[in-house]
């Protein structure tokens, strides 16, 4: 198993052939192309704001300035989540032609799939920024007899906050292919995990202090949050980035780092257990 | 050292009961059933206990039915699947041909496929610009190298394919019946690369149905049969073993379905003389028949009508209304298979022999002799022994009576056996059927065996028609052919 480990690393030149042969997949042939990395994160919040601060109040319990912000600090990795899980868990089905037909390492499927959302995650993050400037500076201008004067709604994140940043990045990567390695694998002899799964995202989705801060939730439901690993990593997006202060969730972080790199290695054995079955049950 | 050595390898699939089609994860985690049903509730065995050396240089060939464990054979050594239990070793880089192009992605350009395919197969980035050129002019796409590959024609996408796979630079070359594909020239160019691989001392590992190929090309060969590794060596030599037992499978088939027909003949005979006295007292029931005839086949009529008239519930009633309107049929050339005639003498049972008894595979060339038995009810003086040879798309390649040939019957009576001999067949390779008859002069069928006779007959030379007449080439000595290498003609 050691030695598999090694040989992912020794692929990494295939690995990156094939994110980019993802990316480039993807948008070609559409008009806009690779813009629409930045555009689906963007429409995307449109449609949260829109939903959840026109259509439904909010209420007493979510209070918060500048909600759009807030919102996309959650949604943005979660969407790398989400998209990571039901495209990696499909990753070896849809490559099947490979496994069959062409001596190659199962396991680099289920990475590029989990990268390749990563970068249109990081291709979303210029978007976060520049929500960030745009409601870290006062605004103070008239246009065609409409004056708009505003305060600064919030404060910039500081330096010793950002460098977390990176570091949360690393655990979700490594807790979102941990359960990428233990679905795709699954979903090679069970077919029914990708409905499933479909499904459950969503549940999941709601049931994790996104669209809503942790503040909101009763106490009485907090065992749950506490269990719901990505609560944990939404959190830490939401504390470095939206709230002022420092950072004070660092030690579910660590926990959840450990946790997330003993799913990995729990993933990767059961994925190398079944490995040989691939070419055949695929 | 050899370049491939398989040890012992056996591949056991595991195949599921359908059972296990409805057994999803839902029913697998309710009845906690998960580990046990990753385990296999029924094998089967692709490859059994096979053992095969080959040497560095070589080129090897290994041949055998469908589903005989060739392609798995060839996973294996290409390390796509692990053997259950034996040993593979194989030594160098490995490029394998198993499905051309099968990284492709379509939406993405030739050029992007090619570097991508490339690194899949081993070379490094910088390996591929090096022979990028020398692969985009093999496979004849330097017009259409910056396309998407979806917009390939499958001829395309495969020479790309190819190209690729054999500029790897593999020391050891698996090919998996992939010559199929591509026109004429591409076909030549592909034998071309294989030869060259062969100069430069690379192995190469060739799984294909073109026997000719694998004489032609290999210095050994191995027959799979079943998973198991019928026999190794000259490559002449397997073939030839292999074609032996394909004839013998085919003989065995063609056999089993003989004995179908002469099944049917039992349920479809033509109706023996049940009612003795009926007959003598012969009213004229078919004037036709009646007017031709002498009375004693009047009376056979009568028998036909008699008991089509008592017993019209049972199925013989049926066979023998089909054989009143069959016999004589409206065209004898239009008739689909099956029997009809009067019965009063019957074709009891045909056999087809070759130079060595009972056979239904033959050579062009070989003698081939159709015994008949034959037994009259009654002694009877108007009849004639038919024969004729059908190609599968109904061309009547020979047909001949003893009437035709002018011999008058004189008399038939009780059990008799009649033999057709054909000293040479000289019928080119194909599937041909058999017509055997017993009839009177006029035609009237006492027992008409319409198609219910298969044979095969096979041949070395791919010669064009039906009849291949024996003949022989003559030139003039300024006209030379080469000497026939190791292909050899019977």
């Amino acid at each position: 198993m050691l030695s598999n480990l090694r040989q992912l690393f020794r692929y990494r030149g295939l690995i990156q052939i094939l994110v980019v042969r993802d990316l480039k997949a993807r948008y070609r042939g559409s008009v806009l192309g690779a813009l629409w990395s930045f555009l689906n994160p963007l429409l995307l919040l449109l449609v949260y704001s829109f939903v959840f601060t026109v259509l439904f109040s909010r209420g007493e319990m979510v209070n918060i300035e500048p909600y759009a912000v807030f919102m996309f600090c959650g949604l943005l990795p979660w969407t790398w989540f989400s998209s990571s899980l039901s495209e990696g868990a499909n990753a070896l089905l849809i490559g099947g032609n490979l496994i069959k037909k062409v001596m190659f390492p199962a396991e680099i499927l289920p990475v590029v799939a989990v990268l390749s959302n990563m970068v249109h995650f990081l291709f979303g993050l210029p978007i976060l920024i520049g929500f960030l400037l745009f409601y870290a500076v006062p605004l103070q201008f008239s246009l065609f007899g409409v004056t708009i004067d505003r305060l600064a709604l919030i404060r910039l994140p500081g330096l010793t906050e950002l460098v977390w940043l990176p570091f949360i990045v690393v655990v979700q990567f490594i807790l979102t292919l941990g359960f990428v390695m233990v679905l795709s694998a699954l979903t090679v002899h069970f077919r029914d995990i990708k409905d499933l799964l479909a499904n459950l995202l969503t549940l999941w989705f709601f049931a994790t202090p996104i669209i809503y801060p942790m503040s909101a939730v009763p106490a009485g439901g907090k065992i749950f949050y506490d269990l719901n690993p990505f609560s944990h990593l939404a959190i830490s997006y939401q504390e470095i980035l939206f709230y002022d202060g420092p950072f004070g969730h660092w030690k579910w972080l660590l926990a959840l780092a450990v946790g997330g790199a003993g799913l990995f290695l729990l993933g990767y054995w059961l994925f190398d257990r079944l490995r040989d079955s691939f070419a055949d049950e695929v | 050292m050899p370049a491939i050595e398989l040890h012992h390898v056996s591949k056991v699939y595991r195949r599921h009961g359908h059972r296990r089609q409805f057994a999803t994860l839902k029913s697998a985690l309710l009845t906690g059933s998960l580990v046990r049903h990753l385990q296999p509730d029924e094998s089967f065995s692709a490859l059994s206990d096979v053992s095969v050396t080959v040497p560095k240089g070589a080129c090897y060939g290994v041949i055998g039915r469908n589903g005989s464990g060739k392609s798995t054979l060839l996973k294996i050594v290409a390390g796509i699947t692990k053997p259950t239990s034996g040993s593979v070793r194989v030594g160098g880089r490995v490029s394998a041909l198993i499905e051309l192009g099968a990284g492709f992605h379509p939406e993405i350009s030739g050029r992007e496929n090619v570097f991508i395919n490339g690194v899949m197969l081993g070379l490094s980035r910088r390996e591929i610009s090096d022979r990028f050129d020398e692969i985009v002019e093999f496979a004849e796409l330097e017009d259409f190298i910056e396309a998407p590959v979806k917009t390939y024609s499958s001829g395309m996408y495969m020479r790309l394919g190819f190209a690729v796979a054999t500029h790897v630079d593999p020391d050891v070359l698996l090919v998996d019946e992939v010559l199929a594909v591509g026109d004429e020239g591409f076909s030549l160019k592909c034998l071309d690369t294989f030869a060259e691989f062969k100069r430069r001392g690379k192995t190469i590992l060739l799984v294909t149905h073109g026997l000719a190929m694998v004489e032609r090309f290999c210095d050994e060969a191995v027959w799979l049969e079943a998973g198991q590794n019928r026999t190794t060596g000259d490559p002449k030599r397997v073939v030839q073993m292999y074609l032996a037992d394909v004839e013998q499978a085919e003989d065995q088939h063609l056999a089993a379905e003989d004995a179908k027909a002469q099944q049917t003949l039992v349920t479809q005979a033509p109706p023996e003389t049940v009612s003795e006295p009926v007959a003598e007292s012969a009213a004229p029931a078919r004037p036709e028949e009646a007017s031709g005839g002498s009375t004693a086949e009047a009376a056979e009529v009568v028998e036909v009508v008699e008991v089509a008239e008592v017993a019209e519930v049972a199925e013989v009633a049926e066979e023998v209304e089909e054989a009143e309107d069959d016999a004589p049929p409206p065209d004898m050339f239009t008739a689909k298979s099956g029997r009809w005639g009067s019965g009063a003498v019957q074709i009891e049972k045909v056999t087809l022999e070759g130079d060595r008894g009972s056979a239904h595979v033959f050579h062009t060339g070989d003698p081939m002799t159709i015994r008949m038995r034959i037994r009259a009810a009654r002694p009877v003086d108007d009849f004639a022994f038919g024969v004729s040879i059908f190609s599968t798309d109904g061309v009547c390649c020979y047909g001949t009576n003893t009437y035709i040939e002018e011999m008058e019957s004189e008399s038939l009576e009780g059990e008799a056996e009649v033999v057709f001999a054909i000293e040479r067949l000289d019928l080119v390779e194909g599937t041909y059927k058999l017509d055997v008859a017993v009839h009177k002069r006029d035609g009237f069928s006492y027992d008409y065996h319409r198609l219910l006779y298969t044979f095969r007959v096979k041949s070395r030379t791919k010669d064009a028609g039906i009849y291949r007449p024996r003949h022989v080439w003559r030139f003039t000595d300024n006209v030379r052919f080469k000497e026939p290498d190791n292909r050899s003609d019977d």
